[in-house]
């Protein structure tokens, strides 16, 4: 009897299942409004608007749109763990509904924003920290390590305890980057400082919006004796840049944004020594401006220091007694006399 | 009792009522059996749409047209593809978690079993080029093997040495993600692909089949998940090993009298449970990445419980509530797109899984005091019953 609910139940279900499979016909696009001229559709990556560091800088550029342009911004965030399969709909569905541009922040998109561009040959696309393999993308990438390097420049004049440290959110090549640059800056200004690099995750991008690790770990690296410490891990610097706000003489170095200006780290602004700004409100309004005037930008798109994509922040005026020394080193880059390796 | 003044056939025939009433009452039992079985997933249905309504509510939003939204979206075609895609791997994970469940124990490290187990396939896969018809059944084997001897670590530790497997499986998780980690570079096993790490990728050949549906096909690893499903149900319902396993969950006791060696059942029933483990990241890589890399999905373990618990580790009670999850999160990105709060979906898988859990614990609890108090009655009724039969019968 048992045996025979069972199997009902199962046939049941299967069967239940190849039918709505199969007989419904209309799928989400059929009906969708689908109409152009919608606006921007932004996808953030993981830490969301309010990241205070690197979705924040693509929502600045956004927003200028919005006051300059006209246009109208739809905004997405993405979750942790997410696959593959969902950042696709995310994009999809932006672009379904007639947001052009659709731009995808974060190398998390690389791979779906150029899946996605082949399904909607009309509407650019555009990633940030990710490279272009369809005619419709925009591949957005910046030359993190230099601006890594004068930060490091900049360590390596205010330390005192001559010991510094790096925190990357993941181990992964992009976050690799500011390592490489900063490690170069640091050494080329003082060989004999010690630098202290870890990350917070091994693979996992929880690296990029866990504030918590990053505190403890801020806090392990000031036990140590560290007095500088780079944090580039989105929104999880905030916890680092709290911690080392609690140790007088210690300096926090910032990331992406300005993070002396970033409302939500006010209270923490007087140990923001620096930051590491990455133009990526600059990028994203340039695309959204290209689009509106009909010439839309596609292809890999580079912003380094000389096109001023990267650019290292002085507001506090904390680095303005070695503003000579962080203005030679930027100099010697973009001449080329320095080349900043990419790798650690 | 001829003290009774009744003859022979006059107690025969109230024998046979007497048997009648109990085979009756315990008839009804099983019906009251089954209303209590209808009304544990009603309650929790209708307790998680009022809470989750409340939540929406609380957030300033109409619940009802979330709910309209959701249902809309995730019955078009495109959604329903999405949905059972979504929920091959989330079937996987569950069934994982689910046979651990049956011997109570928790395996908490599916998610680093099948990381693991992937990124070994994924890398074997990768050095190989074999027809299909070979290779994919040496990746899917891998992947079993390795996926059963992370499981199998716990399992060991714990018959040897008696530490928890809570304990160990959720540690062997963040060991697993080092040890990826650690082989995911250059010089290791990994291939740098712009800001990605991943392994070579499986040739052409190593591709799974897909079921062509419109727009978007249907990822051929379902079949993985059915055979899955069909030999979970198989293996622990009908076999002397399903039968010995779930006795050692009842009572180890018990099942240790009754001539089942419990260490063995715990280390084989984790080696199971880590192979099918190894099998949760078969979907992504043989029909979608096709490589290990440093974006291959992971948290699915831990989903994979939430499953188990939901559809009460049974074979198709999980695949509903994959279904479920897939939907959920289908729908939620749309959601997401009509202005709620992104979390609203997350907050609604909790409800579910809560609601779910506390609903059955409650109808079991009613279900056995009712039983209680009848078989108290009847019990009380038939003493009274005896007693007064000279005067009923006179």
């Amino acid at each position: 009897m048992r045996r025979v609910t069972q199997l009902a139940a199962a046939a049941t279900a299967t069967a239940a299942l190849a039918l709505t499979v199969t007989a419904c016909g209309e799928s989400s696009s059929d009906s969708g409004g689908g109409e152009k001229g919608k606006g921007v559709g932004l996808a953030f990556d993981v830490g969301g608007r309010d990241d205070h560091s690197f979705n924040e800088a693509a929502a600045r550029g956004t927003d200028r749109a919005k006051k300059e342009l006209g246009v109208k911004v739809k905004q997405m965030t993405a979750g942790n763990n997410e696959t593959e399969a969902t950042r696709e709909q995310r994009l999809t569905s932006l672009a379904e509904a007639g947001y052009d541009p659709v731009i995808g922040v974060g190398f998390n998109y690389g791979k779906s924003i150029n899946k996605v561009a082949k399904d909607f040959p009309d509407t650019t696309f555009g990633v940030v920290d990710s490279g272009s393999e369809q005619k419709n993308v925009a591949g957005m990438t910046f030359a993190e390590h230099e601006a890594s390097y004068l930060v490091g420049v900049a360590a390596a004049k205010k330390t005192k305890s001559k010991k510094v440290s790096f925190i990357g959110g993941v181990d992964n090549a992009l976050i690799q980057k500011f390592e490489a640059g900063y490690v170069k800056g640091v050494k080329d200004t003082d060989p004999k400082i010690k630098v202290e690099v870890d990350y917070l995750y091994k693979e996992s991008d929880k690296g990029f919006n866990d504030p918590a690790r990053a505190k403890d770990m801020a806090k392990g690296m000031l036990g140590r004796g560290n007095d500088v410490i780079y944090t580039a891990a989105g929104q999880s610097g905030a916890g680092s840049i709290e911690e080392v706000s609690k140790k007088k003489g210690a300096w926090a170095i910032g990331v992406d944004s300005d993070q002396y200006r970033q409302k939500g780290l006010e209270k923490y602004r007087g140990a923001i020594l620096t930051s590491a700004v990455k133009n990526v409100d600059v990028a994203v309004f340039d695309l959204i401006k290209s689009v509106k005037d009909d010439k839309p930008m596609t292809g890999d798109l580079t912003f380094d220091l000389k096109k001023d994509g990267v650019s290292v922040a002085t507001s506090g005026g904390f680095i303005d007694d070695i503003k000579d020394d962080v203005d030679k080193a930027s100099k010697k880059i973009a001449d080329g006399e320095v080349k900043v390796p990419s790798t650690p | 009792m001829n003290d009774l003044g009744e003859t022979p056939e006059q107690r025969a025939l109230h024998r046979h009522l007497e048997d009648r009433y109990w085979l009756r009452l315990r008839g009804r039992f099983s019906k009251e059996k089954l209303i209590l079985a209808l009304a544990a997933p009603v309650l929790a249905i209708v307790a998680a749409l009022v809470l989750s309504s409340l939540v929406i509510a609380a957030s300033g939003k109409d619940p009802l047209h979330a709910f309209s939204v959701m249902i809309d979206f995730g019955s078009k075609s495109d959604s329903q593809v999405w949905i059972v895609n979504k929920a091959i791997p989330y079937y996987l994970s569950a069934a994982a978690v689910a046979i651990g469940f049956r011997m109570k124990l928790f395996n908490i490290g599916v998610d680093g079993q099948y990381r693991v187990a992937a990124f070994f396939a994924a890398a074997v896969g990768g050095a190989l080029a074999l027809p299909g018809a070979i290779q994919i059944p040496i990746i899917i084997l891998t992947a079993m093997a390795v996926g059963a001897v992370w499981a199998g670590i716990a399992g060991v530790l714990k018959t040897t040495r008696g530490v928890s497997e809570v304990i160990t499986t959720i540690m062997l998780n963040s060991i697993a993600g080092s040890l990826i980690g650690y082989f995911l570079s250059e010089d290791k096993l990994a291939v740098k692909d712009g800001n990605l790490f991943h392994t070579t990728n499986l040739p052409d050949s190593s591709h799974f089949f897909t079921i062509p549906t419109d727009p978007k096909p249907i990822y051929g690893t379902i079949v993985i998940a059915i055979a899955v499903g069909l030999a979970y149900w198989f293996v622990l319902g009908r076999t002397r090993f399903g039968f010995d396993l779930r006795a050692v969950g009842r009572s180890e006791p018990a099942a240790a009298a009754s001539g089942v060696s419990v260490k063995r059942m715990v280390v084989t029933s984790m080696l199971l449970s880590g192979a099918v483990a190894g099998l949760v990241g078969m979907p992504t890589l043989l029909n979608v990445s096709y490589n290990y890399g440093t974006d291959f999905p992971a948290g699915i373990g831990f989903t994979g419980i939430a499953i188990a618990l939901l559809g009460r580790n049974h074979p198709i009670g999980m695949a509903l509530a994959a279904l479920l999850w897939g939907f959920l999160e289908r729908t939620g990105i749309r959601l997401e797109f009509e202005d709620y709060a992104q979390e609203i979906v997350e907050v609604m898988q909790g409800i579910i899984v809560l609601c779910v859990v506390i609903a059955y614990e409650t109808v079991r609890r009613y279900g056995l005091r009712v039983q209680q108090r009848k078989v108290g009655e009847e019990l009380s009724a038939r003493a009274a019953g005896t007693n007064d039969k000279p005067e009923v019968s006179a």
